[in-house]
């Protein structure tokens, strides 16, 4: 091998140096950005923690980090929108990466809001006994060991917790924050696996019935891996279509309003099955992540193997973001394929709501339960996304607020009602609760006739403005099938009332722990939100209205 | 002199507001609270009145827009009055009798402890009764509607701890529901049909007739069908009648004020006010004839049979208001007849419950009159008061009933052919039976020789003449009774004052005014023989004979509570029962049914969900496949 070749791989050649045209630095509007960076730094700061604080102290430090730095990015976004990027000054930013405009705003103050409840749950210390003379959480003592085995024991003994799941949680939020505001493909599907690798994780460390809490996570990992690959591959297929990434290229590629071709493009350019293709594989991987059938088949598993708090904060955060992101996709890059993409989204939304509805009727766990329930609410949300109309994302967005708070809330009761082997998740214990703990009851059926949608709850509030914006935009029947969806989700909402509230209470029944007032705030904060939601909704309907515009 | 009008509602109105929020402190001086301001609310209808007589006949309607009570789209209702010559006579009787009636009512309710509610609830009454007559749109009217209803319903029940009253009050109540379902009706009706129900547009105002009549006739009549349910609940016209005799369980004021003078006319007052809808529903004016001309008999029947001296007033009542429903329903020949019959009826009606309380109050509140008998010489005032009131009921030549009856029966016969002369024959007979009825109360009640007894804890009655707050307002209702037919008649007044509101036309009777006139006088004397020989000539008996099949009959109010029962009460417990039938077997099926093949498609579905994430991924797999496949083939097709 010749001196001069190893010269030419490993140096640059003097002689042949041309000039180096400068490359401009990206230019990155950190304000604007504020609430993500804020959020990304807290977890950085997390994993410093992690490292650098004694054992005794890190749950503290890191639940202080995360309340802060989430209120810190929640008072950024309020900031935002109060000097007028949720209307007026919406534009791109990051180098049309970020889109900031009222929908991501909207949509990051509700994730941001969700995730301060999230916090509060993680960091629930009263509902597990004390195990060794030590206050533990949710959480696996070290989630690494194996479960049963002599080390998992001595993790417990030691004291140990998995405050690890503060960091993981944050770094969850700074990709669905990225979400629903990501403006090209390429920042979409980096978002999409921020948020979902800490997620895969929150599952799997489940203090009580960690092999469950394992398979759980093994399950949504595998088959959150497989919709990415889908996502990815119709990122290509787009990408071959209209020879970019962002969103406003395709969407004028779409329009046939483009102004430059690149020759090299040339030949794949203006391909209608690559962009038919593409957006349809795209869309998938959102649905699969909004729970809608067919790819809902994770929900149940998963909802019911994760601890209950990422369970809730999962159910909340991760359908305000997929949602968002949805939307943007669809009103921003796609409104010139509506014709295309309404009649598939149209079915998807009817076997949706009807498969969500139906399978819960015999659902025995409450976790589950909630789950097909979840599957229910996305397909009636997919009804307001159908409408294509500024009504219609006004109404999705306030549906996401509303259903968001009402699932926290949910979800942090469950956290209450235990007996000896942990969460009492099974329908028949929960017989007579209403005789037992009738607050604990009665704030859970609060919850639940909001997920029925019966009048003075948010849930009310959001269905009708969903179903409004639907038949408004032409989708009549798709409202009806929804009404009948909610006739017979209802009963099964019902079912649960009837069951706490006239049911003979078994002696052998739960006790319902009482929390501390972290999880306390959780709910409380859901009640409040659900009855205002519900009985004033107007005010916050015009917020959504004036959200509902995203700048292309 | 327009913004008085709110005035004439806002004085009782804060007269019932503080009586009833007011408390215990002001139970001693109730009573005039009360009389004041129903006696200030006749102040200003007098002065409003004065007012209305200065201007010429055209300009005689006053209207004051308070403000807008519901704006919805096209839907719009307004708090607004109108007053015009309709309105004003309403009104005159309403604050006129019922201040008298307050007065009355302070001797009357003296032992009562519960007095300064009773004058709250009078208060409201009258408050809501001239919100009833003044309102410029149905909507409006139908609140003072229901507010005389509720009103009504406290007043008869106010007596609550006697069951009969507590049960007579609820009775009234869903009696005159039904009826106000009907005005409900009518007016949705009318909103669909012309977008408003505002007096002004719809009935026509001075000038300009209003759009009422340009409907089809089948919606008119409808309309005009539903107004006339209304009516019947209200002024206890069959079928709805059978509430009021029991009615008479609440204070002889009440059946005095609302179930004689005023409320039970409201329905006269609906029909007259709503002449351009009637007027253009010819088969609905006919309907309302027909409720007249039954009712004035069967009320005329039954008040032959009670002994209850308040319930064959009551009877009596019911068939004076037949004339003035049938009046009402011969179109612009009867409407000024019937108001004008209205008033005098008002006039002797009030007069004579006043002179049957009065009485009662004499005799230990004892109601029969076969216990009564020679009462003319212990109460010489309540005598001479009733006995007018009696001869201008039966229609004595020159006392009010006298002109005002007559000209309703010349109407019926100027309707003209085969109804014209039914009506007529209908109308008079009620006059002759009107005569047996009220002579055989008259001399039973104040002539004969006394037949009281003892109570059950042997009080002997002495009876007594009242205080002069009770005799004063009798003496001047007499007044009334025996001057205003005259008074209204000489010159046509009546009709010239009302003419402007109703329309008015001389209809073209086949028999001459004089003929009517002579027939009337020989029935009278014919009915009032009649009477005279059974009572007057033998003594009446303390104990009712069984009497006649047609006593037995009417003494039990010609069957009417049997018929409800059986037909309604038992009817409406077997649609329940069937329906209950239909519902479990039924729609229960349907509905268990559907839920269990829900349940079973649950059960099936929720087998695919069978933990393997192999098999989710091949759902995921081929539902992406799908998802491409159905977006590719949209864009195919």
């Amino acid at each position: 091998m010749s001196a001069s070749a190893v010269h030419s791989l490993w140096t640059t050649a003097a002689t042949a140096a041309e000039p180096i045209s400068k490359i401009d630095a990206p230019k990155i509007e950190y304000a604007q950005l504020s609430p993500t960076l804020i959020v990304i730094g807290a977890a950085v700061v997390g994993v410093l923690v992690e490292a650098f604080v004694p054992r005794k102290s890190r749950y503290y430090t890191q639940v202080f980090v995360a309340v802060v730095a989430l209120a810190a990015a929640f008072s950024a976004v309020v900031a935002l929108a109060a000097s007028g990027y949720g209307t007026t000054k919406a534009h791109i930013a990051a180098m049309g990466a970020i889109a900031v405009d009222g929908p991501a705003l909207f949509l990051q103050g509700t994730i941001l809001l969700a995730g301060i409840l999230g916090v509060f749950t993680f960091a629930e210390r009263r509902l597990d006994p004390e195990a060794h003379g030590n206050r533990v959480d949710a959480f696996a003592a070290q989630a690494s060991s194996v479960p049963g085995s002599d080390s998992e024991k001595a993790a417990v003994k030691a004291g140990f917790t998995t405050t690890e799941v503060f960091p993981l949680l944050l770094f969850a939020i700074s990709g669905m924050l990225v979400f629903p505001s990501a403006n090209d493909l390429l920042t979409l599907f980096v978002a999409l696996e921020v948020f979902s690798l800490p997620l895969y994780l929150l599952c799997a460390v489940a203090r009580r019935k960690r092999l469950m809490s394992q398979e759980a996570a093994v399950k949504y990992f595998l088959l959150g891996a497989f919709a990415s690959a889908f996502t990815l591959f119709g990122i290509a297929l787009l990408y071959g279509y209209a020879g970019s990434m962002s969103y406003a290229t395709i969407a004028h590629v779409v329009d046939g309003t483009v102004t430059n071709v690149d020759p090299a493009l040339a030949g794949t350019m203006g391909n209608d099955v690559l962009l038919l293709m593409g957006m349809a594989l795209v869309v998938m991987g959102l649905l699969f992540k909004v729970g809608a059938v067919p790819f809902h088949m994770w929900t149940p598993d998963v909802y019911q193997g994760a601890p209950t708090p990422v369970t809730g904060f999962m159910a909340a955060a991760t359908k305000v973001a997929a949602f968002g992101a949805l939307l943007r996709l669809l009103y921003v890059v796609l409104p010139g394929m509506r014709w295309d993409w309404r009649p598939v989204m149209w079915a998807v939304a009817i076997v949706t709501m009807l498969g969500g509805a139906i399978v819960a009727i015999t659902q025995t766990d409450i976790k589950r339960l909630l789950a097909y329930s979840s599957i229910a609410h996305a397909g009636f949300i997919l009804a307001g996304v159908i409408a294509t109309s500024p009504d219609g994302v006004s109404s999705v967005l306030f549906y996401l607020g509303a259903y968001s708070f009402v699932t926290i809330g949910a979800f942090a009761v469950v956290t209450l009602v235990r007996d000896a082997g942990g969460e009492a998740t099974h329908l028949s214990k929960w017989a007579g609760l209403g005789r037992r703990s009738p607050l604990v009851a009665a704030v859970f059926a609060v919850f639940l006739l909001a997920f029925a949608g019966i009048p003075l709850t948010s849930g009310f509030a959001g269905k009708f403005a969903v179903f409004r914006a639907a038949a408004e935009g032409g989708a009549g029947a798709l409202v009806v099938v929804g009404v009948i969806s909610s006739a017979i989700a209802a009963f099964f909402y019902i079912r649960v009332i009837v069951l706490m509230f006239f049911s003979e209470p078994k002696p052998e029944g739960p006790t319902v722990a009482v929390p501390s007032p972290l999880t306390m705030t959780a709910i409380a904060a859901g009640v409040v939100v659900t009855l205002v939601l519900g009985v004033a909704p107007q005010y916050f309907l015009n917020l959504a209205n004036q959200a509902g515009v995203f700048v292309r | 002199m327009e913004n008085l009008i709110a005035l004439l509602i806002a004085a009782p109105l804060l007269g019932a507001a503080v009586l009833l929020c007011g408390g215990r402190r002001l139970d001693a001086v109730g009573q005039w609270i009360g009389t004041v301001l129903a006696a200030a609310s006749f102040v200003i209808a007098a002065v409003l009145f004065a007012d209305m007589l200065g201007k010429s006949p055209e300009d005689r309607t006053f209207t004051q827009h308070l403000f807008s009570w519901i704006a919805v789209g096209d839907f719009r209702a307004d708090v607004g009055f109108q007053l015009d010559q309709l309105s004003m006579t309403f009104v005159l009787l309403i604050t006129g009798v019922g201040s008298l009636i307050h007065v009355y009512s302070i001797g009357y309710m003296e032992h009562d402890e519960r007095r300064r509610r009773f004058f709250g609830y009078l208060n409201l009454f009258l408050a809501a009764m001239l919100l009833l007559v003044l309102a410029d749109n149905y909507l409006l009217l139908y609140v003072g509607w229901e507010g005389v209803g509720l009103a009504s319903y406290l007043l008869i029940g106010f007596w609550q701890h006697k069951p009969s009253a507590a049960t007579a009050a609820k009775k009234a109540f869903l009696v005159n529901r039904v009826g106000d379902m009907g005005l409900s009706i009518a007016i949705m009706l009318m909103f669909t049909t012309f977008g408003t129900f505002a007096f002004g547009p719809l009935l026509g105002t001075e000038g300009h007739s209003g759009i009422a009549g340009d409907a089809g006739e089948g919606k008119l009549t409808a309309i005009a069908l539903m107004l006339l349910l209304a009516a019947c609940g209200k002024s206890a016209q069959v079928p709805l009648q059978s509430w009021l005799g029991d009615a008479m369980e609440g204070p002889t004021p009440v059946s005095a004020l609302i179930h004689a003078a005023t409320m039970v006319t409201a329905g006269v007052y609906l029909i007259v006010r709503s002449a351009a809808v009637f007027n253009a529903a010819p088969d609905a004016q006919l309907v309302v004839t027909v409720v007249g001309g039954v009712t004035l008999l069967f009320g005329a029947i039954v008040g032959c049979a009670k002994d209850d001296i308040k319930k064959a007033l009551a009877g009596s009542t019911m068939s004076q208001i037949g004339y003035m429903v049938l009046a009402a329903g011969l179109g612009p020949i009867g409407y000024v007849f019937a108001i004008m019959h209205l008033v005098t009826h008002g006039f002797f009606k009030a007069g004579l419950f006043l002179g049957a309380g009065s009485v009662m109050h004499g005799m230990n509140d004892e109601v029969d009159m076969r216990k009564f008998g020679g009462l003319r010489k212990y109460m010489p005032v309540t005598f001479v008061t009733f006995g007018l009131g009696y001869l201008a009921i039966i229609g004595f030549p020159g006392l009010s009933g006298f002109f005002s009856k007559d000209k309703i029966i010349e109407a019926a016969f100027a309707k003209g052919g085969t109804e014209g002369w039914i009506l007529g024959g209908v109308a008079l007979l009620g006059a002759a039976i009107t005569a047996y009825y009220m002579t055989r109360v008259m001399i039973m009640t104040f002539f004969g020789e006394k037949r009281w007894q003892p109570d059950a804890e042997g009080h002997e009655p002495h009876p007594h003449e009242s205080p002069s707050s009770m005799t004063i307002p009798m003496i001047v209702l007499a007044f009334g009774s025996v001057f205003a037919g005259a008074f209204f008649s000489i010159g046509d007044r009546f009709v010239h004052w009302l003419e402007p509101v109703t329309g008015h036309s001389e209809g073209d009777s086949p028999v001459s005014a004089l003929t009517v006139t002579a027939a009337t006088m020989v029935l009278l004397v014919v009915g009032a023989g009649i009477a005279y020989l059974q009572y007057g000539r033998s003594s009446v008996p303390v104990t009712a004979p069984r009497g006649s099949l047609l006593t037995r009959a009417a003494r039990r109010d010609l069957y009417q509570d049997d018929f409800n029962h059986v037909v309604l009460v038992r009817g409406g417990e077997h649609l329940t029962r069937s329906l209950v039938y239909v519902d479990h077997t039924l729609v229960d099926g349907v509905v268990n049914g559907t839920a269990a093949s829900v349940g079973g498609l649950s059960g099936r579905l929720r087998k695919l969900q069978n933990g393997y994430a192999r098999s989710y991924a091949v759902s995921m797999f081929g539902g992406a496949a799908i998802l491409v496949a159905a977006t590719l083939l949209m864009r195919a097709v």
